[in-house]
């Protein structure tokens, strides 16, 4: 949608934001009116597939919330102590978490047993509201999320006026931030030819250990599962800045699959941020159903697909970006085989560093990617 | 509240049986006896000059008439005490029994059956006969009840009444002898009906402790007063003076009874309390002065001062008369043909209809009503209650009900609540006897939440207070579906909600299960009428429910919104420069003018407003009504 901006704004723009969505309560209350705030819908319904950028979008509906009304009341007045909240760190420049966010807007109603906030839960959509009806991320409203995911690699970054060399960080890595805006993080130099983005920390500990990012000159990953936003958005940066293109190893199964997906072209919960998170270039490297035969892994390591797999590799069938040949034929091939396999299965029985010796370097070399 | 079976039809006719057992030996006009008859068989029992002092005949000696009706099952013994008896031994051994001895045996068939209910008997009794005698004379009833304690099982009744005054030859009938009343032989609508009550009670405390009852009466202003002390000769069904006398009271006119008695006093349901409360709401021309044994006083001030207008006597109505009433009355009608018989013994019969009634039965009008065969009159008799002919409903002065108006008033002034109705229901006729059913409710406020609805039965405004699971009114009131008009009920049970459910059943004779009066008896056409009657309350309820749900939602949110307005405001002050207070303020009054509703009451003005009446009565389900109308219908034009 042409309409959003999708980030990038300073503290002092937040800060316009947040006192414009006060003015406007105010502003109603003075006519006599009910306060109404406008709020982009967060569901698959308002959620589109951009061909064009191969990302998706969030659509143009709303809702309305208005605060004279018993079903919304609670929600419009949590919705204004988030905003509120969110004024006060960024305007003494501070970041807090979402669960300290939770804690420092929950009190008790004067004179009630009733909580503005009961958990947080309950506050977690209601700042994910905020920063879609304001048009902000998360991270400019000075908030972040439980951080998750380590990184090494031939590259030296500035991690809040700290200079870091990422060759240089042992057996864990660097442990990516919930925030990697380029206030905090800068990128210094580096010699990487590409980004590995890997599903599992096990697998990524056999890379670092083999030094695989010092043979092939790259920067490897790992998100553990799902990737934060902290991850995706310094893989988008990583992209984006140094034109490095990426490549993702998941393991074969719907929901490696979906993490390729959600890195490629964003997540339908997190819709209204994928211009800030993701990199529709992404290439998925393995694992793909076909390399059971092309690298004879054995039939006994794989596993066979439940009835959840199955109902969701149908699901992905049908989704606009899995609509190219090849990923039909390999969704396709996942179900006729009816088996799964994690990426572990490469690293077993003749050599435990498969992986990173032969499976990785060959499949790059014949360029067995998928787009 | 007591549980039962749900009743079927077959259930309800067996009600209606035993009703009809316990009737019989009492006398009702269809029994046995011809109240009508002037000349009945000499008295054998009440002799003349038994009483020592004073004792007239009985002008109208029904008893002995009944007492024979009665020893014949009571005095012939089935079986000797060692061999068998021929006709001559057990004719020896019939004899007769008096009526007075046979309530001593089974005086729990007029509510003595325990002490804490005999307390309430005998006070009961004493004001019904207050009321009616009040009422007779065209006053406005002033009545004193007290009881006083004193020893732990021992209590002095005394009930005093401004009312017309006994003649004094009348004072030993009239509290010494069962059976002997003024009220028994009209059809009309009276409290008391056979004349036992108040004898029965002294008969009772002249039991348990002994003592004579004592009667001042003065009837004239300008006439002496007199006080008698008297007894009950329990072989002779008569009175026994012990003293006569003239003395001097303070008022002008009016009787006061006392009698010592075993009893037992106990606060709560079925209390002489509960009693007095409950007779001051369906007596709103009543002033009632109440103390309690404990010395607590209570003061039941009349809520108007019209007398209810006096009923009329009626003859029965030829709807649900039945064959043998018919029978009798042919024969003893003075009327030379059939057609004038129908026309002068029948209410509502013009010669119109009188014509009809023959010509669908087949028999010539100029018959002569001894010399209808038993054949003919039974197609009267189906003539009678058949559709085809249309027969107006019957006179509505001669059953007098409280009125929608009073009744409600009524509640209104004796029980806090929030919401008040009242229906009176157009008359209706069960085997020949007009009633009318009237309904009342009380609803909300400080009345119990969780308990079952209470319930006020009455019988031509005497509050019944034992034995109301055994109730025609308690099965009506059961059977309706209340949770329809947003109460809670259990399939079958009487509703739980904070509410006071009145039922009076106003009536030329009332059906009673015994002759204790304690519970109305299940008439089909009855509990037909007393439906249809809690139908439209409750559809008047619903409607009051339904806004005061709605009112209490928008308070609700009122009172959700108020609480938010403080956050919201201090939030939006933080967001943007304005004034916390003023936003406040701003917000509030938004709120305010959204929730409008909660500021309405439930009922304007004490009634309820004429929108929600007219919603209540539109959103009814029309099934009943509609029965309810065509019933109306048979009819033809209503009075």
């Amino acid at each position: 949608m042409s309409g959003r901006r999708n980030g990038n704004g300073s503290d002092k723009a937040v800060i316009a934001r947040l006192e414009g969505l006060g003015r406007a309560v105010a502003e109603a209350a003075r006519k006599g009116k009910n306060p109404t705030l406008e709020i982009p819908i967060r569901a698959l319904s308002n959620v589109k597939f951009n061909d064009k950028r191969s990302i998706i979008e969030l659509g143009d509906e709303t809702q309305s919330r208005l605060f004279l009304n018993v079903a919304m009341a609670k929600k419009f007045m949590q919705t204004m102590l988030v905003a509120a909240g969110c004024k006060e760190f960024v305007e003494s420049g501070k970041t807090t978490s979402l669960r300290d966010l939770f804690y420092r807007l929950k009190h008790t109603l004067p004179g009630t047993t009733e909580n503005t906030f009961d958990e947080q839960e309950e506050s977690d959509p209601i700042i994910e509201d905020v920063e879609v009806t304001l048009d902000t991320l998360r991270e400019e409203l000075h908030l972040f999320a439980s951080r998750k995911g380590s990184m090494v690699g031939p590259i030296t970054i500035r991690d809040s006026g700290d200079q870091i060399d990422l060759a240089r960080m042992g057996s864990g890595g660097w442990a990516v931030p919930s925030i990697v805006e380029p206030s905090v993080i800068q990128f210094v130099r580096h010699e990487a030819k590409y980004v590995l983005l890997i599903e599992k920390e096990a697998v990524w500990v056999r890379f670092n250990e083999d030094k695989f990012w010092k043979r092939e000159k790259c920067i490897i990953l790992q998100s553990g599962g799902q990737p934060p936003r902290g991850v995706r958005r310094l893989v988008q940066r990583l992209v984006n800045e140094l034109k490095l293109p990426l490549f993702v190893l998941v393991d074969n199964d719907p929901w490696g699959l979906y993490i390729y997906s959600v890195v490629k072209q964003g997540s339908i919960n997190l819709a209204y941020e994928s211009m800030r998170m993701a990199v529709p270039a992404a290439r998925f490297i393995g694992l793909s159903t076909f390399d059971r035969e092309e690298f004879k892994i054995a039939k006994d390591l794989t596993i066979a697909l439940d009835e959840q797999d199955r109902s969701r590799t149908k699901q992905m069938l049908d989704y606009p970006w899995f609509q190219k040949k090849p990923w039909q034929r390999e969704l396709k091939e996942m179900l006729a085989s009816g088996v799964k396999m994690e990426l572990e299965a490469l690293s077993t029985k003749r050599n435990i560093s498969f992986i990173t010796e032969e499976y990785l370097p060959r499949k790059l070399k014949e360029k067995k990617w998928l787009d | 509240m007591a549980t039962k079976p749900r009743s079927s039809a077959s259930g309800r006719k067996a009600k209606v049986r035993a009703a009809d057992q316990l009737e019989l030996p009492m006398g009702r006009p269809i029994a046995g006896s011809k109240p009508e008859a002037s000349k009945p068989p000499a008295p054998k029992l009440p002799a003349p000059g038994a009483a020592p002092k004073a004792a007239p005949p009985p002008p109208e000696p029904v008893a002995p008439a009944m007492e024979a009706a009665e020893a014949a099952p009571e005095g012939a013994p089935r079986k000797g005490k060692g061999g068998r008896l021929d006709a001559t031994a057990l004719g020896r051994l019939q004899r007769e029994i008096s009526v007075s001895e046979f309530f001593t045996k089974n005086r729990h068939l007029l509510g003595f059956d325990n002490p804490r209910k005999a307390l309430l008997t005998a006070v009961k009794e004493a004001v019904d006969n207050s009321l009616d005698a009040c009422e007779d004379a065209g006053l406005l009833p002033e009545i004193w009840v007290e009881i006083a304690q004193l020893a732990e099982d021992r209590f002095r009744m005394a009930v005093q009444d401004n009312g017309p005054g006994i003649v004094r030859n009348q004072i030993g009938n009239v509290f010494g002898k069962l059976l002997y009343g003024s009220k028994f032989h009209r059809r009309r609508m009276a409290r008391g009906q056979q004349g036992i009550g108040i004898s029965a009670a002294g008969l009772y405390a002249q039991l348990t402790t002994g003592k004579p009852m004592r009667i001042v009466t003065k009837p004239a202003p300008k006439k002496p007063a007199h006080e008698v002390v008297m007894q009950i000769d329990m072989r002779k069904n008569a009175p026994q003076i012990v003293s006569d006398k003239e003395t001097e009271v303070p008022w002008t006119t009016g009787t006061r009874v006392e009698m010592e008695l075993e009893a037992k006093y106990q606060r709560g349901a079925r209390s002489v309390d509960e009693y007095v409360a409950e007779t001051s709401i369906a007596n709103p021309h009543a002033t009632i002065h109440y103390v309690a044994p404990d010395g607590e006083k209570r003061e039941y001030e009349r809520t108007t001062k019209e007398l209810p207008p006096s009923p009329q006597e009626i003859k029965p109505h030829p709807r649900g008369v039945e064959l043998g009433l018919l029978l009798k009355m042919l024969q003893s009608t003075k009327s030379r043909n059939v057609a004038g018989f129908l026309k002068a013994e029948f209410s509502r019969v013009s010669p119109r209809v009188a014509a009809e009634l023959c010509k669908l039965a087949g028999v010539a009008p100029e018959t002569k009503p001894r010399r209808v065969t038993p054949e003919e009159s039974e197609k009267l008799f189906r003539a009678m209650n058949s559709d085809q002919v249309k027969i107006m409903a019957p006179a509505g002065a001669s059953v007098v009900p409280i009125g929608e108006s009073l009744v409600e008033r009524s509640l209104r002034a004796r029980v806090p609540a929030e919401f008040y109705t009242a229906v009176t229901r157009s008359p209706a006729v069960y085997r020949g006897n007009p009633f009318i059913i009237e309904v009342g409710l009380a609803f909300g406020g400080q009345l119990p939440m969780d308990q079952p609805i209470q319930l006020y039965r009455y019988a031509n405004r005497v509050p019944l207070l034992y034995q109301q699971s055994a109730c025609a009114i308690t099965e009506a009131v059961s059977d309706v579906d209340w949770k329809g008009y947003g109460l809670q009920q259990t399939r079958g049970q009487i509703p739980v909600g904070p509410g006071v459910l009145f039922v009076h059943m106003a009536s030329v004779w009332v059906p009673f299960t015994s002759e204790s009066k304690e519970a109305v008896a299940g008439y089909p056409e009855i509990e037909k009428e007393i439906r249809l009657g809690l139908q439209e309350v409750g559809r008047r309820l619903q409607g009051f429910v339904n806004k005061r749900a709605h009112i209490a939602y928008e308070a609700h949110r009122r009172s959700l919104f108020d609480r938010y307005i403080p956050e919201v405001a201090s939030a939006v002050a933080s967001l943007t420069k304005v004034s916390k207070k003023e936003l406040a303020e701003q917000l509030a009054k938004i709120a305010k003018k959204t929730t409008a509703k909660a500021d309405e009451a439930p009922v304007a003005n004490g009634r309820v407003s004429a929108a929600v009446r007219e919603l209540a009565t539109k959103g009814a389900p029309p099934a009943e009504d509609a029965k309810g109308t065509k019933a109306k219908g048979l009819f033809g034009e209503q009075a």
